[in-house]
């Protein structure tokens, strides 16, 4: 990233430029020629999707500001002044609110990859720790972005999640009467969340920035955990990674245009499209469903502090996995037991969304609480112990190795 | 380069601490600005009182009426309801306070201390869920008095809560009578 190239290119006047500013050797040496494993399976090009989906989200958020006013008169009526007469404003619109689901689900899946292959192990601890800081930043964003309709939903939903640091001791009321600019939420709150909506995807295109940095460091891990060693391990990035995450941003696009163009509001909740009444609380309100499982672990504490404080560790615990994990062995592929508790941790997760979209009560609250405990049991207990107990199997000598292997097992 | 003996507490170090601790404060005093501006601005404090009649509340009618942007439940209770509140032994509530700011800090939460002496039949308070502000159904809930869909909050008829995750009795807001049917919110 700094210092001398080692790069000579032909074209005088681009040697003229990168002996001044070493930009056309940077984008060879790290998005170019950038040595990556060379079995990288397709669960690794989401990393490429979630950089795609930043780029719409920006694109489509800055066009839709153009028309929406971000008042509490006119807010309402301006979205659905961009769904009606906007040209292309339903197009827009549906684009980015469908986006910001799919971004989630590109995220989850990313997530749940890095967690299976011990991506988040020595020595790309901090790579893991700033992928959760990308993660609160975009929930964050996701929360302030759906207030903006100033729909019903996004009333109660902005009143409920400012509410939960009303759950701090003595400085809980001032600090929800400063977040809010008055004794509720009203046009004060639209306002900031609005200035706040727009600069935070600009603070996660810095946070990717830093996180594509310390990926750049040790590159990449590999399915079989095993660090690359020698060039036969390796590729250059370009072309074999671009295409191959071209063709998966494709088939993702198609699934996410296929929710713009016929389900766009499958994803959303009916109750957004009446504009906020801050008299009235709809019977049944549930945030949008990438927050379910937090919101699960969130009821199922009876206790108004100690559930706020289990929904924010929930998160938080993500910071300490690179030191929950004992095993020595990377990739999950060689874990017998973990990859049974990885599997059960999906459907625990799965479980709590479920709950989450579920009134809080009867079995509801009690499958709630189940699922919370063990969630954290998860972290807490299974993961330092089991790789303390279980034997791995045995690993590849090398990438190379193991792609052979693969190889001669099929030919054979 | 040559190297100066150091000695402890000189005037340079004097200086420097002195330097960082006002810069410290300047940097301090040009935050404060940028914070406090998100705070309830001069429009929104200003409307800080409202009144209302509550003569036209026919017995067993709630109304919900608006003080500073908030809901404000305003009940008319039956004979019953109030029975109901007045026997309700104090063990059984969860919060024992009476969470009004019209009587002593601290009073229990017994159902005199939530109304005013004399109209006891007016239960005034604000329709906020202690728990996370969504606004409680009224004649609804285990305890029939009101049940917050959002988390399944259930209070009494006299506001009080009686289970789920709300901490607080739901406030009582500052008001009083100006005449016989008359109050004054704020």
């Amino acid at each position: 990233m700094s210092g001398h190239s080692n790069y000579e290119f032909k074209n005088p006047v681009v040697n003229w430029l990168d002996s001044r500013l070493p930009i056309v050797s940077l984008i060879k040496g790290q998005a170019m020629d950038f040595p990556t494993p060379k079995n990288l399976n397709y669960w690794w090009t989401f990393g490429g999707i979630l950089a795609i989906m930043l780029v719409i989200q920006l694109i489509s958020g800055i066009v839709l500001v153009m028309h929406y006013t971000p008042n509490t008169a006119m807010a309402f009526a301006s979205v659905e002044h961009i769904m009606r007469d906007v040209n292309y404003g339903w197009l827009l619109r549906y684009m980015h609110a469908n986006g910001a689901s799919m971004f989630f689900v590109a995220v989850y899946i990313h997530i749940f990859r890095g967690m299976y292959y011990g991506s988040y192990k020595e020595p790309r601890e901090v790579l893991w720790m700033l992928g959760v800081f990308i993660f609160i930043a975009m929930m964050a964003t996701a929360f302030m972005g759906y207030v903006l309709p100033w729909g019903q939903m996004s009333f109660w939903g902005a009143k409920v999640i400012t509410s939960l640091f009303s759950a701090i001791p003595f400085v809980g009321d001032p600090i929800v009467t400063w977040l809010w600019g008055g004794f509720n939420v009203a046009n004060p709150t639209l306002n900031r969340f609005f200035s706040l909506h727009y600069l935070l995807p600009f603070v996660l295109a810095a946070l990717v920035f830093l996180h594509i940095w310390a990926l750049h460091v040790p590159g990449n891990n590999n399915p079989t955990g095993v660090e690359p060693k020698s060039d036969a391990d390796t590729l250059p990035f370009h072309p074999y990674y671009t295409m191959k995450d071209l063709y998966a941003i494709m088939l993702f696009l198609m699934v996410m245009f296929a929710f713009v163009f016929f389900a766009p509001n499958y994803m959303g909740h009916a109750d957004n499209y009446i504009e906020a009444n801050p008299l009235v609380t709809p019977t049944h309100i549930v945030p949008e469903w990438y927050f379910l499982p937090f919101y699960a672990i969130l009821r199922s504490i009876p206790d108004k502090l100690l559930g706020v404080i289990a929904m924010f560790s929930s998160l938080l615990i993500l910071l300490a996995l690179p030191w929950l994990d004992s095993s020595r062995v990377r990739s999950g592929k060689y874990r017998p037991i973990f990859k049974q508790l990885f599997w059960l941790f999906v459907f625990d997760c799965l479980v709590l969304g479920v709950v989450g979209g579920q009134p809080a009560e009867g079995i509801w609250l009690i499958i709630g609480r189940i699922a919370t405990a063990y969630y954290f049991l998860h972290f807490i207990i299974l993961l330092p112990l089991i790789g303390l107990l279980e034997s791995p199997k045995p690993l590849p000598a090398s990438i190379s190795e193991d792609v052979l292997a693969k190889s001669d097992a099929k030919s054979s | 380069m040559s190297t100066v003996e150091e000695v402890e507490g000189t005037r340079r170090d004097f200086l420097y601490i002195a330097t960082g601790a006002v810069g410290a404060v300047g940097v301090a005093g040009a935050i404060w600005p940028f914070i406090d501006q998100m705070n309830p601005d001069a429009s929104v404090r200003a409307l800080s009182s409202a009144e209302f009649d509550l003569a036209p509340i026919e017995e067993g009618q709630g109304i919900t009426v608006t003080w500073r942007g908030n809901p404000v439940f305003i009940r008319h209770r039956t004979p019953k309801e109030i029975a109901a509140a007045n026997a309700t032994p104090m063990s059984d509530l969860k919060d024992p306070i009476a969470r009004n700011v019209n009587v002593a800090e601290g009073s229990d939460a017994a159902d005199k201390n939530r109304v005013v002496d004399g109209k006891e039949q007016y239960l005034v308070m604000m329709a906020i869920c202690t728990h996370l502000g969504c606004v409680p159904v009224g004649e609804a809930g285990d305890y029939d008095g009101w049940f917050c869909p959002c988390h399944g909050s259930h209070y009494d008829t006299a506001g009080r809560i009686r289970k789920g995750p709300a901490p607080r009795n739901l406030d009582v807001p500052p008001y009083k009578y100006i005449s016989d049917s008359k109050i004054v919110i704020g």
